[in-house]
């Protein structure tokens, strides 16, 4: 297209070159005529991994983010399941499970209360010193501050004790855990968990409170600057309802149907990744549908993942508390699917929800405290996959490897990476709307922002962005390539 | 009242877990704010390269900056806090001695591009493209950052003064550190800022540990459920406690699994994997040849377990010159 006379770079320099940005070409009239989402990073794991003992992947690939390591390592330590042809035992599944509900409702409550949430909570408009963690602490007072400071310390020291490390754990084994719970440990855990419940229905109440009563937030909730109609992806029990451990992936379409239901193992048949030359991260899309560049619709391979995805392609939440706010939500979004990229903070508390009953549940069930917590293998080693929803979406850890158990091939599909098409027509939508004539402002680009950062701050595993407040940088160019308006905030 | 010490954090290839571990000292993370005026800290604050760019230099009391070396506004990030700072620690395993995303160093950029973009089961055969430095789009002109053969450690762009080891640092360590640069203890420049000795030596499991180690049989993690009351190279599991500097209070150890060497070696080894090769061969119970290498079936990839941290600090690091495009 001829006519773009000015760039737009928004830069967070928290990351410099390293982890994201996004630029926003203008046409003559001051228009965007298009904005591009860059991920600018790459670490190279699944080369390193080859060589390796697989039995190490797990502490290996939690590296990929220290904010999610959890996630990756149980993505691996299930693909090393299969890998190894071993099934955990009884208890070794039922602390897998708990420990990663404990990680689901300590990362959720993260991103509500200093993350994606201070947008919502303090306003997407407000004055950017405001919008960060202190900003959300005068809002809901400083007595709420140290509940979630304590529920998260108390959240953590539970995975830090049953594995070891709460950044980078060690518990995962092919076949079970390094680690049983004692007795002792169960009913303190139970308490932990009697609060966790309170606190997370604390959550969604907070939401409720400050977001849904607003008009003007659920304005922008629901308008067409935020909407995408894509397919929806996530994992299934055998009710259809989320989980975040085990199951089917299911993906339904923009009308809500369901169009493919399939084991991890066959992954490779529903899902290929499309690269662009402007960016390091690829573009994941159904195979079935085929890539047909950044648009959405029926005909679209591309699809979404977390919150919003996973509720989009569930039938329901397995817990009671949590399915209640689960038709509360459909039921006041008036449609299912719902399309709107910002309700994925809304979804993230009903998941706050189920993970708080999900761990109540199990650290309540007799077999928890079991001591059969290792099958060990007998097999030799050839090939693995292993799924579990992380906070950011599906997660998918492919493996091959020889007959000593030396890794050979290593695929490794990451949370956000999914949404990595869907998110850069999300920004360029978002940029469309906000930018008219050439007029730019802090708040313009905060929305800009939040369009991506519904998805998660810590996207991709690949930038890390942790604050509510990510500090930018914008450079406007004319023609000539000479800045004529330099913006930060 | 005197002045606040200014301290500086940043961070370069890293996975964020060392900010985590920041965030993790929770209520303590308060005392450390009033003590100290957080001059910059991208992940949490909003302040400019151009703010450091104004300050005097030297005017920074400390510097921790975290994650490996591996792109060019890392490099450049790192000289100018050099400058603006008295004290520069290095923060973290990547840091400290190139960590886990320096295993990337038995590669280079062509052959990961060249499985990432167009061999890798979800790619193949799509004929896709791979990144390109600068491209040119409909609407004009695009750049990317220039991606390394090489991961560096920070010591090996900038002089750094003090090390903070481990992936993550604990809080703990943190907390001994903002201490020391407060009161003005300082050990001598140079010094690694946890435990002087080996993990050992604080292991819950060390009085198990026989006075003289000789094993027949090794055994890999997956292969055996551990006795956790006992030390787990009694048990024939290659625990690298004793090699690896101790500091972290044992965490691995406490989840049942053993030391994998994130705190690298003590203050009078240099090479972590050669000393870890060389502890090896001493508790090897065997002198043929052939009964050696039976035991050694048990570690397939002594790169991976012993240089897991360090690849981009070992004496053995490649000499390729990193290109600069």
């Amino acid at each position: 297209m001829t006519g773009a006379t000015k760039q737009i770079v928004v830069n967070p320099i928290t990351r410099l070159e390293g982890h994201g940005r996004i630029v926003i070409f203008l046409d003559d009239r001051g228009d965007v005529s298009r904005a591009y989402f860059q991920v600018p990073e790459l670490r190279g794991f699944e080369n390193f991994l080859v060589g390796r003992q697989a039995e190490d992947a797990p502490q290996i690939t939690s590296r990929i983010c220290g904010v999610c390591p959890t996630a990756h390592h149980m993505a691996a330590t299930r693909a090393l399941d299969d890998l190894f042809k071993v099934e955990p035992t009884k208890t070794a599944k039922k602390i897998r499970e708990m420990l990663y509900s404990v990680f689901i409702l300590e990362d959720h409550s993260l991103h509500l209360f200093f993350l994606g949430g201070p947008d919502f909570i303090v306003g997407p408009t407000a004055p950017k010193g405001d919008r960060n963690i202190l900003g959300v602490l005068q809002k809901v007072g400083l007595e709420v501050g140290k509940k979630v400071i304590f529920m998260r310390k108390d959240l953590r020291n539970i995975i830090q004790e049953l594995g070891g490390k709460v950044i980078h754990p060690v518990f995962g084994l092919p076949g079970g855990v390094a680690k049983g719970v004692t007795e002792e440990a169960r009913d303190r855990y139970a308490k932990v968990a009697d609060r966790g419940v309170e606190f997370a229905l604390f959550c969604e109440k907070v939401l409720e409170d400050l977001v849904l009563s607003n008009k003007d937030y659920v304005n922008m909730i629901v308008s067409d600057a935020y909407t995408h109609r894509t397919s929806y992806m996530g994992l299934m029990d055998k009710n259809n309802h989320v989980n975040f451990y085990d199951g089917m992936i299911r993906v339904v379409d923009p009308s809500g149907k369901e169009t493919e239901k399939f084991r991890v193992q066959d992954y490779l048949s529903h899902i290929a990744e499309h690269s662009e030359p402007w960016t390091y991260v690829k573009f994941p899309y159904l195979k079935r549908l085929g890539w047909h560049g950044f648009v959405d619709g029926p005909e679209s391979g591309i699809y979404s993942v977390a919150p919003l995805a996973r509720l989009n392609a569930s039938d329901g939440m397995a817990t009671p508390n949590a399915q209640k706010l689960y038709e509360k939500f459909f039921k006041t979004l008036g449609t299912k699917p719902v399309h709107h990229t910002l309700a994925n903070h809304w979804a993230r508390v009903i998941e706050i929800v189920y993970a708080a009953e999900r761990f109540k549940e199990l650290v309540n069930d007799p077999d928890i405290t079991g001591t059969d917590i290792r099958a060990i293998p007998t097999e030799k080693p050839s090939e693995g996959m292993g799924v579990v929803e992380a906070p950011r979406g599906t997660l998918i850890h492919h493996y091959k490897s020889d007959e000593r158990g030396i890794l050979t091939g290593a695929n490794l599909l990451v949370a956000t990476q999914h949404n990595s098409a869907r998110m850069a027509m999300s920004v360029d939508k978002a940029a469309r709307s906000a930018i008219k004539g050439g007029v730019v402002n802090d708040g313009i680009l905060n929305q800009i922002e939040m369009a991506f950062r519904a998805y998660d701050p810590c996207h991709a595993c690949a930038t890390h962005s942790m604050p509510g407040s990510m500090p930018l940088r914008v450079q406007i160019f004319d023609a000539d390539g000479k800045i004529y308006k330099e913006l930060s905030r | 009242m005197a002045k606040k010490p200014k301290v500086a954090f940043y961070w370069c290839a890293s996975c964020g877990g060392c900010e985590e571990a920041v965030v993790d000292l929770a209520e303590a993370v308060l005392d450390v704010v009033a003590a100290v005026d957080i001059v910059f800290w991208p992940v949490a604050l909003d302040f400019k390269v151009e703010d450091v760019e104004a300050m005097k230099d030297g005017s920074i009391t400390v510097s921790f900056i975290n994650g490996a070396v591996r792109l060019s506004e890392q490099e450049e990030m790192a000289k100018l806090l050099r400058k603006k700072s008295q004290v520069v620690i290095a923060f973290g395993s990547c840091s400290h001695m190139g960590g886990i995303p320096g295993l990337a160093n038995l590669w280079d950029k062509d052959s990961i591009f060249d499985y990432y973009y167009h061999k890798g089961p979800t790619v193949q055969g799509q004929n896709g493209s791979e990144p390109l430095m600068k491209v040119e789009v409909p609407e004009g002109v695009l750049e990317l950052p220039s991606f390394w053969d090489t991961v560096k450690s920070l010591d090996q762009v900038i002089k750094v003064d003090y090390y903070l080891p481990g992936c993550p640092p604990t809080p703990k360590l943190l907390a001994n550190a903002v201490q020391a640069l407060l009161s003005g203890k300082l050990p001598p420049p140079g010094s690694v800022l946890a435990g002087t000795r080996a993990l050992c030596h604080e292991c819950n499991l060390n009085e198990s540990k026989p006075e003289k180690l000789l094993l027949k049989e090794l055994k890999r993690v997956h292969e055996v459920q551990v006795d956790p009351k006992k030390c787990l190279l009694a048990q024939g599991v290659l625990c690298l406690g004793p090699v690896t500097r101790g500091g972290c209070e044992a965490l691995c150890i406490g989840g049942n699994m053993p030391c994998t060497g994130c705190f690298g070696p003590t203050d009078e080894v240099k090479d972590y994997g050669a000393k870890g090769v060389a502890f090896l061969s001493s508790i090897v119970d065997f002198n043929e040849e052939k009964d050696i290498a039976k035991v050694l079936e048990k570690v397939p990839d002594p790169v991976g377990l012993f240089y897991r941290y360090s690849l981009p600090t070992s004496f053995m690091r490649r000499t390729l010159e990193v290109k600069r495009e």
